[in-house]
């Protein structure tokens, strides 16, 4: 969005390189580090990372939709999760599992497939120069009107999850069930 | 002496001779069924067997008045029906059966008799427990005799003769508890065996011979001329002709049943069974079989004889016949049983029978052959009732006086005897024993055959008085009292005496009516007939001979009646020579030295080979069956069990194996999930490239 | 590099690639749980990449399909979160090493 004319290349080069540095720079982290509670803010990095490239790609409704609901909601779940599962105690046997490197390479593998693809692909993928105009009002009435079914869906859905992690997630009382 | 060929032979079997195969044939079936019933069923069982004899006695009349009245229309009879029961390539087995006059006389004989012998054993087997065994073996050996005498051909006689052999073994050995009866039934059939072995050779040697296994076959049987030049044709060893050899194989097989010379040792320890079969089988009909064998194969012996003189074979059997005759008569003089006494009669009247057929020919040893079943088993008979009176007591010194306890057992017994020592006119004995006497007296050969008859004559006559006197006179030296024997057992004895009586008038020169039907010729009532030169001459040195024998023995025994304990007066006079006649010469431990312990010495030894060659050669076998039974186990258990087992055991680990990929790791999924993809993808891209 | 868009797809391919190693390589059930929410924004990434270079036919598809991915996604946070929390207290552990109850 704030792409100047002359500097259009070199700035969408350099900001989308700072911005996916960051991102995958924090998964990495998040991925590699002992400390679990460090993971999860490093995972915190990884989706402000990732939300900023949602705001590059001009989805803005997306990228504030990320940052609320990942960033403010699923990245405090997950360090409630750790903080409940004593997962700041650092494990006596190591983080890794003993066959690490089969799945290092599998991960590789997948990379490496999915990479070869878009590389291959190259000459053949789309380049749109115009955005899409989308605005908040047309998104809501998008919601409300075409896509109020999986509306309907998603909201079922997220009480059942509710309701089925409040379930799973409570204590059980003692003696009964 | 074979005369009459002015009869003109008929060829077709009449209606009676076909039907002549039920007079063996029934008594058979009756035996078979009382095989079948059990044990208490008396009743049935002696009605079934006199039932079947009876029915076969009426067969047998009509028979013979069949016979008689072509022989009074002046054609000689002999009808056959042969048919062919095996065929083996081009050659037939063939059977069948004959009717002509010696089968006739034969089989009215042999059912008249055996049907008064039944009628005995009722009442004298009464008490015993085996009645129904007695009386079917006895309608089995009935059955058996009357094949031996219609049999045309000489495998159906061999194999009657063979079941004749197998119901006096059966009979003789009847009480079979007792040891010395089944000894005495073992021996008799051993016995006999010897003589039928060959009896077999001679049948096979005249089958190969002629070709034929019949008698009679319209022309082609192998007593008919036809067949009879051809044996005389080929000559075997010692100048007999093939005929002459075949002859006496047969005659020695018709040795040994009727016990003469050297096969005549089972014949008194055959006394062992119950008296009615001594009667029966001993003294009227088994034993008669064999003299009945020679006369029925009379023209093979008598082939080739010279005018005016006579055959190796006939010669042969002339002086076995006399040698039995003495040699039995001199071993009765020393017997003490009442049965053995009677039994070496038998064995010495067989001889004057063989003697005859040497001599004289076959009707001359038939009559006295007839005449003699009827006295014979009248003292045997009488005998038994005896041995009843006296409380199965058999030995001669104990018994006495019984003439005044058994009046009707006397009166027959003395008609009997008298007959047996041929005492002149009255009994049918002094007819039919003066006929081989005098054809003896004929004879080209030699006389000393005639001089031993004559010898055996008197003999017959000192031992019969002696056992008579022993028996019936004096005191009664028994324990117990004598008692007449039942009218079931007398009736018989009665009617007996008086054939022996009157069987005599067919057969004086007077009337030779037997003779002249046997050998188809004419016979006229002619007092003539004693004008024979010789005839009357021999007749007053047979009674001479008889009236001695008698008086001699009267003289020793009668007289004084000797006391149990006290030897025989004989006995005391010449003791080496009494113990030599009383021990019968001693033949018996002849044989036992030689052929029974040569026998025993073979069977040592064919069981050591059944034991240890064959055996071993079976454990052999067996031990080879183990080995491969136990390899065939091994390779089971291990390689068809192991291989399956290791089979399972590889598919078990593997499953182990696989089993692993399910560790319940979650991330494992995944990895193989990612994996998955991966590969998929990869596949997909590869080929979908342009 | 032909086009921007290539690089957004290698940025989201390289995502994804971390992603599935963590969930594929750490022991902690919820660096797992990480790992798939990594996963997931990679995808949609994927998507808004698309939707901002791809033909606009229709303007609003592959936002709201982003949008509804991501509420999906923590809808299945949320529940996974709660079951960890729930298998942490049966088992006394998070180490995905020790849970093969499922064994085969």
């Amino acid at each position: 969005m704030r792409a100047s004319a002359g500097k259009e290349r070199l700035a969408v080069g350099v900001v989308f390189y700072l911005i996916s540095a960051v991102a995958v720079g924090g998964a990495l982290s998040a991925v590699l580090l002992k400390n679990l509670v460090h993971c999860a803010l490093a995972l915190t990095l990884a989706f402000l990372g990732l939300a900023f490239l949602f705001l590059r790609l001009d989805a803005q409704f997306a990228g504030f939709a990320q940052i609320l609901v990942y960033v403010g909601a699923v990245a405090i779940l997950v360090v409630f999760a750790i903080l409940l599962t004593r997962g700041s105690e650092l494990p006596k046997d190591g983080v890794f599992s003993k066959t690490w490197l089969v799945g290092l390479a599998i991960a590789a593998g997948v990379f490496a497939v999915l990479a070869w693809v878009v590389l291959q692909a190259g000459p053949w993928l789309p380049n749109e120069a115009a955005a899409p105009q989308v605005t908040v009002n047309q998104i809501g009435n998008a919601l409300m009107g075409r896509y109020v079914l999986p509306l309907e869906i998603v909201a079922v859905l997220l009480t059942a999850a509710l309701l089925g992690a409040v379930i799973v997630a409570m204590h059980e009382k003692e003696g009964t069930k | 002496m074979q005369e009459g060929l002015a009869f003109t032979p008929q060829l077709g079997a009449s209606g009676v001779a076909q039907w002549l195969c039920l007079v063996p044939a029934v008594p058979m079936l009756a035996a078979g069924v009382i095989a079948l019933l059990k044990q208490p069923m008396k009743k049935l069982s002696s009605g079934l067997a006199i039932g079947s004899l009876g029915f076969s006695l009426l067969v047998a009349l009509t028979a013979f008045a069949h016979v008689l009245s072509g022989w009074s229309h002046g054609y000689a009879v002999r009808e056959v029906v042969n048919f062919s029961w095996i065929q083996v390539g081009t050659a037939h087995v063939e059977l069948g059966w004959v009717l002509d006059p010696l089968a006739a006389v034969m089989l009215v004989m042999v059912t008249f008799v055996g049907l008064l012998i039944f009628i005995y054993s009722t009442g004298y087997m009464e008490h015993d427990e085996n009645y129904t065994r007695f009386f079917c073996f006895l309608s089995l050996f009935a059955g058996a005799m009357l094949g031996v005498v219609i049999a045309n051909s000489i495998l159906l006689l061999f194999m009657c003769w063979e079941l004749v052999g197998l119901t006096s073994y059966l009979l003789i050995g009847f009480w079979y508890q007792k040891p010395s009866a089944a000894a005495a039934a073992k021996k008799a059939f051993l016995t006999t065996r010897v003589g039928d072995v060959f009896f077999l050779l001679g049948m096979v040697w005249l089958f190969a011979q002629t070709g034929t296994l019949l008698f009679y076959d319209h022309g082609a049987g192998s007593m008919e001329p036809l067949a009879l030049g051809g044996l005389l044709v080929h000559h075997s060893a010692w100048g007999l002709t093939a005929a002459g050899a075949i002859g006496l194989l047969i005659f020695a097989g018709a040795a040994g049943k009727s016990g003469q010379l050297p096969l005549h040792v089972w014949l008194p320890d055959a006394m062992e069974g119950p008296t009615p079969v001594s009667a029966l089988i001993h003294a009227a009909t088994m034993v008669a079989a064999g003299v009945y064998l020679v006369a029925r194969v009379y023209p093979l012996m008598a082939a080739g004889m010279p005018t005016g003189g006579t055959t190796t074979a006939l010669t042969v059997v002339t002086w076995v016949g006399a040698s039995t005759a003495v040699f039995a008569a001199l071993v009765a003089v020393a017997q003490n049983d009442i049965k053995r006494i009677l039994a070496y009669s038998t064995v010495s009247q067989l001889g004057y029978m063989m003697a005859g057929l040497g001599v004289g020919g076959v009707a001359v040893s038939m009559f006295h052959l007839i005449t003699h079943a009827f006295f014979k088993a009248l003292l045997f008979m009488g005998a038994g009732s005896v041995i009843h009176g006296a409380h199965e007591e058999q030995d001669i010194r104990k018994m006495g006086g019984l003439k005044g306890a058994m009046p009707a057992t006397f009166a027959t017994y003395a008609v009997g005897m008298l007959a047996l020592c041929g005492f002149p006119l009255v009994f049918s004995g002094f007819w039919s024993k003066d006929g081989i006497l005098e054809a003896a007296q004929h004879w080209s050969v030699a006389k000393t055959p005639f001089y031993m008859l004559v010898f055996g004559a008197l003999l017959t006559a000192f031992y019969m008085t002696r056992q008579v006197s022993y028996v019936f006179f004096g005191t009664w030296r028994g324990h117990g009292h004598a008692h007449e024997s039942p009218r079931v057992m007398t009736m018989p004895l009665a009617i007996l005496a008086f054939f022996a009586v009157t069987l005599a008038a067919i057969g004086t020169p007077a009337w030779p009516w037997f003779k002249a039907f046997l050998n188809d010729g004419a016979a006229r009532v002619d007092f003539a007939g004693f004008n024979e030169p010789g005839l009357m001459a021999l007749m007053l040195t047979s009674s001479l001979v008889v009236i001695a024998g008698l008086s001699l023995g009267w003289w020793i025994y009668g007289a004084k009646s000797p006391a149990a304990e006290e030897p025989d007066a004989l006995e005391k006079a010449m003791p080496p020579v009494w113990a030599v006649l009383r021990d019968k010469f001693y033949i018996d431990e002849l044989y036992g030295a030689t052929v029974i312990a040569f026998y025993a010495w073979w069977a040592k030894v064919a069981d050591w080979l059944d034991r240890r060659v064959w055996g071993g050669i079976v454990a052999g076998v067996a031990l080879v069956f183990r080995g491969w039974a136990q390899l065939n186990r091994f390779l089971d258990t291990n390689v068809v069990d192991g291989g399956f087992d290791k089979g399972c055991e590889e598919i078990a680990t593997g499953g182990g194996l696989l089993a692993r990929v399910q560790s319940g790791r979650g991330q494992m999924y995944l990895r193989l999930l990612a994996l998955a993809v991966v590969v998929l993808a990869a596949i997909l891209i590869w080929s979908g490239r342009p | 590099m032909a086009t921007p868009l290539t690089g957004y797809l290698l940025v989201a391919a390289l995502l994804f690639a971390i992603g599935l190693a963590g969930a594929l390589t750490r022991r902690n059930a919820i660096l797992v749980l990480i790992g798939i929410e990594l996963m997931l924004n990679a995808a949609n990434l994927n998507l808004i990449a698309f939707w901002r270079y791809g033909p606009h036919p229709e303007a609003l598809t592959g936002m709201m399909f982003a949008i509804f991915s991501i509420a999906v996604a923590a809808a299945e946070a949320a529940v996974g979160l709660g079951l960890v929390i729930s298998i942490y207290r049966h088992a006394k552990t998070t180490d995905l090493e020790q849970m093969n109850r499922m064994k085969g």
